[in-house]
Order: C-alpha cells, then sequence, then structure tokens
C-alpha cells in the first residue's frame, strides 16, 4: 500500500535520524572534553558515572532546570525562534545522504547537491537572527562577523562541490555513491578534501574561524544574551552541524557507506558511515586543540585571495579531467 | 438537487496554502513599521514563491531560489539592514507621503489583473514533463545551445555587478 | 490538479504588494526588497505559463526564470552597495531626505 511507502516508513526513518542525531550530539561534547583533556596533559570529565559516561544527561538536566530568561530589550518573537532556527538546517540535510547501498536517510532527491548547498545557505539565519534580536552591540558584531564569514566561505566551497558534480555527473548522492570511480578521481578528489574541510570549520563556525563568538573580544558573540535551554539549542545546533558536515565529506570524499563487505551485507553500511564520521570528527577536535585564531581580516582575505581563485582552478581542472577521461 | 462542487484535491489544498502563506508575507514585506521583520517576512516570501516552484515541478528552479534568494540575497539584505541601523525602529512613519494614493493604485492594479487573468478561460490541466534528472540536463543544454548569448551576457552582467559593487562600497579612506 | 489561475493570481498579488512598497516605503532598503517582490511575481508566471503551455518540453519559461534570478543577484548586489555607499556619505537611507538635486 502507498500509506506504507509514502508516510509510515519516511516517518520511523525521520525519528530514528533524530534518535540518533541528538545522542550523536550528547556523546560529541563529551567527546570532545574528553579529547580536548587529553590533547592538554588531563583527564576529562569523569565523575559522572563510569567515565564520565553520564556527564552528558546531567548537562541535560542542568540546562532544562536552569530559569528561562528572556531580557526586556530584546525583539521578543525573533529571539525565541532564533535558537530553532538555527538547529533544523543541520537537520535538513541529513534527509539526502545515502546511508546503505542504494537508500538514502529518508529521500533520493534527484537534486542531493543542490539540496546541499541551498540548506547550506539558509544556516546563517539561526546566528543572524540571534544577534539581531539581542541588541546588544556584542551579538550585533557577532551576527555581522559571522554572516559575512558565512557568505564568503559559502563561494569556495559551493565551487569544490560543484567540481565534485562535475566528476560524478549526476546530481543524485545516492547514485555518486553507488557508482564507482576510477583511482585518479578519487586522488584528485582528495587534493582537494584539505581546502574543503577548511571551508567547512568557517561554515560551522568551528575553532579556529569561532570568531562570531570569540571570548576576549566579543563576551559570546552572537549568544550573549542567551541562557539555559537556548543556549543549550545552540550547542545542539553547532554540534549536529558538525555531524552533519562530517557526514556529507565522508559521503563525497571518503565513499559514504562503502567498506569491505558493505554491498552484500547491507548492515554493514551503516556502521562504516558512522566510523568514517566519527574519524572526520577527531578531526574537527583535533584542529581546535592546536590551531589558534586568526585576526578577521586574514580570515576574509584567506577567502577571497587564496581560496576562492583555487576553487575556481580546480573546478576548471575538473571539468577537464571530465571531458578528457571519462 | 443542485450538485456540489466537487471536493478538493490534495494538491489543490496544498497549493492553497502555499498561496495564502506567500501573499500574507508579502504583505508583511511591504507593511512592517520594522525593517527587519520586514526582511524575515521577505524570505518566508521567498519560501514560499519555492514551494508554489515544488508544485509546478520545477525543482531545480526551487532549490536555485532558495540557494540564490534566500541564501545570499536575502542574507545581503539583512547584512545591509545591520549596517545601516540607526534607522531600527523608525521613530517616524516608514511610508512617504504618496502611500495613500499608492495604496489606491495598488489595488486597482490587483483588482485589474484578477478581472483579466479571471475573465479568460486558460488550460486547467497541464501536459506530462519530463523527468527532473533529464530536465535537469536539457535545461542546461538549453543555455549552452539556444540561449547562449543570454548566458553569456549574464555571466558578463553579474562579472560587472561585481566590480561595480565593490567599487561602490569600498572605503575609500 | 490546480488551475493556471491560482498561480497567476498569487503573481499578481506579488506583484502589487511590490509596487505599492516600491512607491511607498521611505527606506531605500524596504525598496530594494519590494522590487525583489516584483521580480518573484514576474517568475511564478513564467514557470506557471510553461508549465501549463502546450510544449512543456521546450525549456523557456524556466531559462528565463534562471536568468532573472541571476539578474536578481546582480541588482541586489549593486543596489545595497549603492545603498551603503550613500549611508556612508549622508548618515541616512531615507529616499525622502536624499533631495541634492532638488534644488
Amino acid at each position: 500500500m502507498d500509506w506504507l511507502n509514502l508516510v509510515v516508513f519516511p516517518v520511523i526513518r525521520i525519528v530514528v535520524l533524530f534518535v540518533v542525531l541528538l545522542t550523536g550530539f550528547a556523546y560529541l561534547t563529551l567527546l570532545e572534553r574528553k579529547l580536548l583533556g587529553r590533547f592538554q596533559v588531563r583527564y576529562g570529565p569523569n565523575r559522572a558515572g563510569k567515565f564520565g559516561l553520564m556527564q552528558p544527561l546531567a548537562d541535560a538536566v542542568k540546562a532544562l532546570f536552569k530559569e528561562e530568561i528572556i531580557p526586556n530589550h530584546v525583539d521578543k518573537p525573533i529571539y525565541v525562534i532564533a535558537p530553532a532556527l538555527a538547529l533544523v538546517p543541520a537537520l535538513l540535510i541529513w534527509a539526502v545522504i545515502p546511508i546503505a547501498s542504494g537508500m538514502p536517510a529518508v529521500a533520493d532527491v534527484s537534486i542531493g547537491f543542490l539540496w546541499i548547498l541551498a540548506i547550506a545557505g539558509v544556516e546563517g539565519y539561526g546566528i543572524i537572527l540571534a544577534g539581531w534580536s539581542s541588541n546588544n552591540n556584542y551579538s550585533l558584531l557577532g551576527a555581522l562577523r559571522s554572516s559575512a564569514q558565512m557568505v564568503s566561505y559559502e563561494l569556495p566551497m559551493g565551487m569544490f562541490l560543484v567540481s565534485i558534480l562535475i566528476l560524478a555527473g549526476d546530481f543524485s548522492l545516492v547514485n555518486l555513491v553507488d557508482n564507482a570511480r576510477p583511482w585518479w578521481e578519487w586522488i584528485w578528489l582528495w587534493l582537494a578534501f584539505p581546502f574543503f574541510f577548511i571551508c567547512i570549520l568557517a561554515e560551522t563556525n568551528r575553532s579556529p574561524f569561532d570568531l562570531p563568538e570569540t571570548e576576549n573580544e566579543l563576551v559570546a558573540g552572537f549568544q550573549t544574551e542567551y541562557g539555559g535551554m537556548k543556549f543549550a539549542l545552540f550547542m545542539m545546533a553547532e554540534y549536529t552541524n558538525m555531524i552533519t558536515t562530517s557526514a556529507i565529506m565522508a559521503t563525497l570524499f571518503f565513499g559514504g557507506w562503502r567498506g569491505p563487505f558493505a554491498e552484500e551485507i547491507v548492515w554493514l553500511g551503516p556502521i562504516y558511515l558512522l566510523a568514517k564520521i566519527f574519524i572526520l570528527l577527531c578531526l574537527f577536535i583535533w584542529v581546535r586543540a592546536s590551531v589558534s585564531r586568526p585576526r578577521y581580516d586574514q580570515l576574509m582575505t584567506f577567502c577571497w585571495q587564496f581560496l576562492l581563485p583555487l576553487s575556481i582552478g580546480y573546478m576548471v581542472i575538473s571539468a577537464l579531467l571530465a571531458v578528457f577521461l571519462k | 438537487m443542485p450538485e456540489l462542487p466537487p471536493l478538493p484535491t490534495i494538491s489543490q489544498l496544498v497549493f492553497t496554502g502555499f498561496a495564502l502563506f506567500t501573499c500574507a508575507s508579502a504583505l508583511g514585506v511591504v507593511l512592517a513599521r520594522n525593517l527587519f521583520h520586514g526582511a524575515l517576512a521577505l524570505v518566508a516570501t521567498l519560501f514560499g514563491v519555492a514551494g508554489l516552484y515544488v508544485m509546478l515541478e520545477a525543482e531545480f528552479l526551487a532549490v536555485s531560489q532558495v540557494l540564490v534568494y534566500v541564501g545570499a540575497i536575502a542574507t545581503l539584505i539583512t547584512f545591509a539592514i545591520m549596517l545601516t541601523r540607526s534607522m531600527m525602529y523608525g521613530k517616524t512613519s516608514p511610508l512617504n507621503r504618496q502611500w495613500g494614493k499608492t495604496g489606491l493604485f495598488a489595488v486597482m492594479i490587483f483588482l485589474a489583473l484578477y478581472g483579466f487573468v479571471g475573465s479568460i478561460p486558460w488550460a486547467d490541466s497541464a501536459p506530462a514533463v519530463l523527468a527532473d534528472e533529464s530536465m535537469i540536463a536539457a535545461l542546461g543544454v538549453e543555455f549552452v545551445t539556444n540561449y547562449v548569448v543570454a548566458f553569456e551576457v549574464m555571466g558578463l552582467l553579474l562579472l560587472v555587478a561585481l566590480v561595480g559593487a565593490v567599487m561602490l562600497a569600498r572605503d575609500n579612506n | 490538479m490546480v488551475p493556471l489561475t491560482g498561480y497567476l493570481l498569487v503573481g499578481a498579488f506579488l506583484f502589487s504588494a511590490g509596487l505599492y512598497g516600491a512607491l511607498a516605503r521611505k527606506n531605500a532598503i524596504a525598496v530594494l526588497m519590494s522590487i525583489e517582490l516584483m521580480l518573484n511575481a514576474a517568475n511564478i508566471n513564467l514557470v506557471a505559463f510553461w508549465r501549463y503551455g502546450d510544449t512543456p518540453a521546450d525549456l523557456t519559461g524556466q531559462v528565463f526564470a534562471v536568468l532573472i534570478i541571476a539578474l536578481a543577484a546582480a541588482e541586489a548586489a549593486v543596489g545595497l552597495a549603492l545603498i551603503i555607499s550613500v549611508y556612508r556619505e549622508r548618515k541616512t537611507v531615507d529616499l525622502d531626505e536624499l533631495d541634492l538635486l532638488a534644488g
């Protein structure tokens, strides 16, 4: 019956996806604190439960029971809706990511690539709205920085995505992973990965590009006026974004669910994908622990004068490769 | 016994939803006293229009709409609003002297268009279209064959706009 | 199936609202936003006529719509740059106060 395929299965998939993602978010915060602790030669949280495994739960309880304060000078409806808007895009992108052989997470849209680009464009709104509605100079400066940074880094990111798209010759992410790629294409892709990763760092406002929330100049940037559960939602948005972008990178550059025997045994696919995401997440944290923050003008100059020309050149060469070698 | 009008189909219901949403937020854009709220209403309108494109089976356009309009143009607009924020909450009216006449004029234009559109018996159904995948390819082919001149001119225009915008907005000090 | 009239009416409404905003608002950015509304109205009409026309295999309507979206991007970039440079000079984006040429 159509009802099963059109309504019931997608809803079940969406619920499972949300549960996995939100649990992932909770334990990602723990992983980050643990790893950062190790990088700095200390233990990290280890009091709540065995190895500190109950720490996310304790954090959640604390955030939930804090008093919900809405300052008097804020633009109330926008102030309240901003944290939610920051979280939604990170969840939406998951719809098109393939999790096993021929199976997308929710729906195989024929325009998967464009979907990623479009949702990435919407991602900045949560932060912009938060910064504006807080009606506070620190918040506004944080929001201005973040919107400029995201719009700028979207350009090279889009160029790299288009290059991959040209090589794949197909808008669907499911087909991208299903179709076999020649060896030179993998090498050519991996050449672009470091630069793509830099764009992703800037897009997710992660350290070292966390200038929208630099604590030593802007208090806490766009989230200065937020507390309690609303602040937790921003945290959730940031970490879910990390997971989502890692999934995108794993799919585009490292073959997504692919791995030994993944085509014969379907349930291995999600496990390989999760493993790849885990490694990329560790990369995020490693970068945070070891790279210091650039100045804002350095960040912009790097994007416009180095990354953008480079990505355009990469796209031209990709097109030539696709024409002559495929 | 008079025959009852047929029940609306699902696509008609969805269309009505999108249409009302789009029109209401478009009103918000032009009526909002707070400019930033107007910009947000613009974002909502653009999403509504993207939804209409999906209903018209132009998925590629819908995503381009979100990508270019919502992702770039509306972000630029909010950016400009933040940079010129001394006007943030208008102490004076956001409307100029001619708003009354203009409002009347706009209402008349809408009524005229309404009468005109309503008086012509348009087609109620549409022929089938290509599947998305081949449609995007066909669109690309159109751009490099029949419309190659327009495409190149558009590229040139974007380049000129880019250079012009940088020159204009540059701080000469 | 939704009749073509529905789409045309939405387009007409967006156009009228945009027209009102473009002529009646004082703030230059608000005028720019209203113009975007009018461009969107034109786009809805183009796509709707493409879809309900006799030959949807011929993608002219969509081609035009894509061109208009690109045009809108160029227009917004230049328009906002102009507004920002005017704001720097005059500390206002109120169109009623930008009257240097009105003798």
